[in-house]
């Protein structure tokens, strides 16, 4: 399978750093903001924005995580086996009332993110959501639209999206690996 | 995993699956909305042939947080107290296409024959002296969060073995996940052969001091149709566990309702060593994870429009 490197190391340091100051330039007010990663690599993206954020905003954001399992639409159509089941929300603060930054590592259907908007209101009624993903590759099938992009990646649907990080896999980068055909398995 | 029959049928990595996600419920009930849409539209139906408090009211209430539609029968006032028998009982709520049936019934096999019947995932509520699995489940999850892991750990299983069916998963699952069992009771309340499940048999609490766990049964007086003891003051004598026969570090667990002052007296119930309020609180999120790895893992439904994260033919963003 051919893989090809979309964003490196230092491409990706640069993209979160514009992405950081996107959402400061946005939310003048960082009081109100908060910033909820989706599990998994999600929330260690958001883990990375929620630091350089609280370097350009001189002040401690409320960070917290969120696992969407409880609220997908395909709930019983398969069997998760490889998904690790120890994931639980962590959001220890009020949302009420706050912007909240929702980050994912990829941006695809949408359902995950209205998965994870549902989610966040059984915790209390944000003021805003905002979204910020490191890729959007297209393809959507809701009406979701992410309000900061680290990199649009024109895809096809059988190609695949890898978003590596160092806290998980050693490694900062994004690839995208094309599917295996039948005559690269003859 | 289609059913919930027995611990038996269960593998250590399918105990441990349902343990870490009881504990991605317990976060749920720290939510100030503690309801999740999970199991949304779908019909569970719980069916008590026997009395239960704890076991129907949390499988009741897990239902309801995992936004399932719920019908529970009692046997009593029922059309079961009409004669009606337990296949067309369940024929006839198989009516309501139920996802799944939660069953207790005084039978041995009862939940397995049900199984047969319909096509819902059955899970096993108790059945008569054989198996109660989610009793057993909810009994580690209690205990990993006490003592992270059971590996050598040894446990007593003190009282009436004979009668309990609690005795007997637990006894499997306690064996599954690395612990050493040993039961203990009067001769007359312990079943002929139990060793053979691969546990050691005492008849005296004598040793006592070496367990880690002290599980201890409820004398069960209601199944107890020939004198199995002689009085209960003698097996207060000989069995009751009490502050003085505790030790400080021991675990003391009992899977309710406590006869006080029968095989527990007040001061053990009510002392540091007991983890009998942890046991009844693990139960509703051990028995949400039991309906969520039956329903939304293990679920055979048509497939509807895929997630983000099942777009053919692979995951994105999630290298494998």
């Amino acid at each position: 399978m051919s893989e090809k490197v979309v964003l490196q190391r230092d491409d990706l340091r640069r993209t979160l750093q514009r992405i950081a100051h996107e959402i400061a330039e946005k939310n003048p007010a960082p009081e109100g903001l908060a910033v909820v990663g989706i599990h998994t690599r999600g929330a260690v993206i958001a883990q990375r924005l929620h630091g350089l954020l609280g370097e350009l905003a001189a002040t401690e954001l409320p960070i917290g995580d969120i696992d969407i399992s409880f609220y997908r639409d395909d709930v019983g159509a398969k069997a998760p086996a490889a998904q690790p089941v120890v994931r639980a929300s962590h959001i220890d603060f009020d949302l009420t009332g706050r912007t909240v930054v929702l980050v994912d590592d990829v941006l695809y259907t949408g359902r995950t993110v209205r998965a994870a908007i549902e989610a966040l209101f059984d915790y209390g009624r944000p003021q805003r959501v905002q979204l910020a993903v490191l890729c959007d590759r297209g393809h959507r099938e809701l009406p979701i639209r992410p309000d900061y992009v680290g990199k649009n990646l024109p895809t096809a649907r059988e190609e695949r999206v890898n978003v590596r990080l160092e806290e998980l896999d050693g490694v900062d980068e994004v690839t995208i690996s094309e599917p295996q055909t039948a005559e690269a398995l003859a | 995993m289609k059913h919930l029959l027995g611990i038996e049928q269960l593998s250590r990595e399918e105990i441990e699956a349902i343990l870490d996600r009881a504990e991605s419920f317990a976060e749920v009930g720290k939510r100030d909305i503690k309801k999740v849409p999970t199991l949304r539209g779908r019909t569970i139906v719980s069916l008590f042939y026997e009395s239960s408090t704890r076991t129907s009211s949390s499988f009741e209430l897990a239902a309801k947080r995992l936004s399932a539609d719920l019908v529970s029968i009692k046997a009593a006032g029922s059309s079961v107290d009409k004669g009606e028998s337990l296949k067309d009982t369940v024929a006839t709520l198989s009516a309501y296409e139920p996802a799944a049936i939660v069953i207790r019934h005084p039978y041995a096999g009862a939940a397995q024959m049900v199984a047969e019947w319909s096509e819902a995932a059955v899970i096993n509520a108790g059945d008569g002296k054989h198996e109660h699995p989610s009793q057993a489940l909810l009994d580690l999850f209690a205990l990993r969060r006490r003592l992270d892991s059971l590996e050598g750990k040894k446990i007593w299983i003190v009282g009436d073995v004979l009668h309990s069916r609690v005795a007997r998963s637990n006894l499997i699952a306690f064996k599954a996940m690395g612990a050493e069992v040993t039961v203990c009771g009067p001769p007359t309340l312990i079943p002929r052969d139990i060793e053979r499940l691969g546990c050691a048999v005492s008849h005296s609490l004598d040793e006592l001091d070496e367990a880690d766990v002290v599980y201890v049964l409820r004398l069960q007086r209601e199944r107890m149709k020939e004198s199995f003891i002689p009085s209960i003051r003698e097996y207060v004598t000989h069995f009751q566990i009490d502050s003085r026969r505790l030790g400080p570090r021991q675990i003391l667990m009992h899977p309710g309702p406590v006869n006080r002052g029968i095989e527990l007296s007040g001061d053990a119930i009510d002392s540091p060593q007991s983890l009998i309020t942890e046991q009844v609180a693990s139960g509703l999120m051990v028995r949400m994870a039991i309906l969520y790895e039956l329903l939304a893992v293990g679920g055979e439904r048509p497939a509807p429009p895929v997630g983000d994260e099942s777009p053919p033919p692979t995951p994105i963003g999630q290298p494998a």
